[in-house]
């Protein structure tokens, strides 16, 4: 055994240590200032077998011992990867899709409320994607685009008893109108300046919803009409007929047509002349500019069709919940839809899909789990980040635009 | 050889803020000419391209292009027009590929046959960009990262070419490669090249006019083999 193994032994102990202190405190020190051991103990000693064999296993790899089989693994998993790259990638689509289509008949209500927010955060990853990972424009305050959805829906179906399907329209369309407001004075910004300037708009737009009581109804909000879908009735000659939808299994269909729709635009935006535009932008400004390429308004379109993929989301989280308070716009949501995209991978849209799972729906999986559910959260994200710096997925499209017609 | 004047700065000025980087430039570029810009570092030679292509605003005087005034128009109208720059230090799409990157090239241009016979030109001129089409441009060396810019720029049908040290840190072997090119695209397709250099000798000789800057100010102006046989300019620029 080499000096690298007496390194990474000490590393291992001294971060078992740390987590044990880390622990303790949560645990063990009670409300009524009595000090105990055994709690904290119990937590502890779980992660650090796991973690003593994943070590084991590791230095195990690290010395060849397991060279044969890891061969065998390798190569078996070229194979398969090799028959499985021949399939055409709208097949994939199609698959994961069907199997999306099928899962609301096979599982139960939280799982369909799981699977709805996980939908709603893919549309939203993938707006933000746009601008953060196509154009490479950080915006700290998307979840206002979000908001500005979610409130059009609400206002209109409240005073104006306007469908869902007539307001969504109208909702990307403020929304966009909003993102081009967001976007027009920040545009000259880069970098940390345009992240606090965003942040900032974010928080005036929640405190715009906070404090606008005669249209918005301050912090208690507003209640919005349940999602309707117009349907042919034939009972005593044939009609149209709006009907609620009020079972989370139909409300999960309206969202996957939404996410479907998302998918489809962003994949359209993601390969034509728009989106080689932006990603230039993301590249080099100055060198988009001398390429002939109108800096400012591409960067202004990207700012607007992400807001509108914010907004859609938005009309439908209100349609869902059936009320919107400002509350559910906050900085912590502008964060977390960050993160999808940051842990998914940027302008990988598979990346952003497989993102929001782990984001959205880990964390309800380990519910169990209750006070170590953030604990574990921030631990995996670090963990990922370390293992793979550029997302789960990462864009990958080397050499697909210019020699694409081949 | 030389044709009407394509190209005419007259009396610009450029500041940074309150610092002012030209100080009343003024050069004419004749259709099929090569012009080289010498000077020192710090001189304005990069200022002063970025000026004619509108990216730092003249603050006084006047940029003329093919019998147009072009001070005023937006840096994304000229690649369309005919000028296009490579800019110092390269600035090639590092996360685009090599074909990725020559196709930005022609980004305002819609007919796709005629962008694929030009990208076929481009690896002819540097077989290296061929083999490398699928590779991030990144991941390019940096003669190949040069020659990638000059690819990119010329997939606009530039009828002004403006090249801003394509020298820069490229060994001396690579650099002759790059300039020998330089004069073909000059001969062949006959677009006219303003060429910013430290390395004097070199630029001038591949020049037919050369213009020497210094602070902001044209301190010189003739053809370039008087200015290789100038005793001052051997002494300031040429080491001797
Ligand atoms: N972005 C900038 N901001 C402020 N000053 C600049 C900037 N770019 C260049 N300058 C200044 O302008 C002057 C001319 O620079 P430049 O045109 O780059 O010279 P050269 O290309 O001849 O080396 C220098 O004094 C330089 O410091
Ligand atoms: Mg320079």
């Amino acid at each position: 055994m080499t000096h690298g193994f007496r390194k990474q032994l000490l590393y291992f102990m001294v971060a078992l240590v740390w987590l044990f202190a880390l622990l303790w405190p949560l645990l063990d020190i009670n409300p009524d200032g009595t000090l105990g051991f055994w709690r904290s103990f119990a937590a502890w000693m779980p992660i650090a077998v796991a973690g003593s064999i994943v070590f084991v296993l590791y230095q195990i790899r690290q010395a060849g011992w397991l060279g044969a089989p890891a061969r065998m693994l390798e190569t078996g998993r070229q194979a398969l990867g090799a028959r499985l790259s021949l399939i055409p990638a709208w097949v994939w689509f199609v698959l994961i899709a069907a199997v999306f289509f099928a899962i609301p008949q096979f599982t139960d209500r939280r799982v369909h409320d799981i699977l709805i927010q996980v939908l709603v955060y893919v549309c939203l990853g993938l707006g933000l994607n746009i601008v953060i990972g196509l154009c490479g424009l950080l915006d700290l305050g998307f979840i206002a685009f979000y908001g500005v959805g979610a409130y059009t829906y609400a206002l209109l179906s409240l005073h104006y008893g306007i469908s869902f399907w007539l307001a969504l329209p109208v909702a990307a369309f403020l929304a966009m109108i909003a993102g081009c407001i967001i976007g027009y004075p920040t545009l000259r910004m880069r970098g940390d300046y345009l992240a606090i300037v965003t942040l900032g708009f974010g928080e005036i737009v929640r405190i715009i919803l906070n404090n606008w009581m005669s249209l918005t109804n301050g912090p208690n909000g507003v209640m919005a009409k349940p999602l309707t879908v117009p349907l042919p009735m034939f009972e005593g000659g044939f009609r149209i007929e709006e009907v609620a939808l009020r079972s989370l299994g139909d409300l999960y269909y309206v969202a996957f047509f939404l996410a479907i729709i998302t998918i489809i635009a962003v994949n359209r935006l993601n390969f034509s002349r728009i989106g080689r535009a932006w990603e230039a932008i993301r590249e080099d400004e100055t060198a988009a500019e001398l390429m002939g390429v109108n800096t400012f308004a591409f960067k202004l379109m990207a700012y607007a069709m992400g807001a509108v993929f914010g907004g859609l989301a938005g009309a439908f989280f209100a349609a869902r919940m059936g009320f919107v308070a400002p509350e559910s716009f906050t900085f912590l949501e502008s964060a977390l839809v960050l993160s999808i995209v940051v842990l998914g991978g940027m302008g990988s849209i598979p990346g952003i899909i497989l993102g929001a799972f782990a984001i959205i729906a880990l964390p309800e999986v380990f519910r169990e789990f209750q006070m170590y559910r953030m604990l574990a959260f921030g631990g995996a994200m670090t963990f990922m980040m370390l293992v793979r710096p550029a997302g789960l997925i990462p864009a990958k499209r080397m050499g697909k635009r210019g020699e694409e017609e081949e | 050889m030389a044709g009407d004047t394509i190209l005419e700065l007259k009396n610009v000025a450029a500041h940074y803020g309150r610092i002012q980087a030209l100080k009343g430039i003024s050069l004419s570029v004749r259709e099929g000419e090569v012009v080289s810009i010498i000077g020192a570092n710090g001189a304005g030679k990069s200022t002063t391209l970025m000026t004619i292509c509108g990216i730092v605003r003249a603050s006084e005087g006047a940029v003329h292009y093919a019998g147009q005034d072009i001070t005023r128009v937006n840096a994304d109208k000229l690649p369309r027009m005919g000028l296009c720059q490579v800019p110092e230090g390269r600035r090639i799409f590092p996360r685009l590929s090599v074909a990725e990157n020559l196709d930005m090239g022609a980004f305002f241009r819609r007919r796709k046959r005629r962008i694929r016979a030009d990208m076929e030109m481009v690896y002819e001129y540097f077989p290296r960009l061929r083999e490398r089409r699928s590779q991030a441009g990144g991941t390019l060396s940096g003669g190949e990262q040069q020659m990638l810019a000059i690819g990119r720029a010329l997939m606009s049908r530039p009828k002004v070419l403006l090249l801003d040290e394509p020298s820069l840190g490229l060994a001396p072997i690579i650099v002759k490669q790059i300039f020998d090119i330089v004069q073909t695209i000059n001969q062949e397709q006959g677009v006219t090249i303003l060429l910013v250099e430290q390395n004097a000798n070199l630029a001038l000789q591949a020049s037919n006019r050369g213009y020497v800057l210094e602070t902001g100010k044209v301190v010189m102006a003739d053809d370039a083999a008087s200015l290789l046989d100038n005793p001052d300019i051997r002494k300031a620029y040429l080491g001797e």
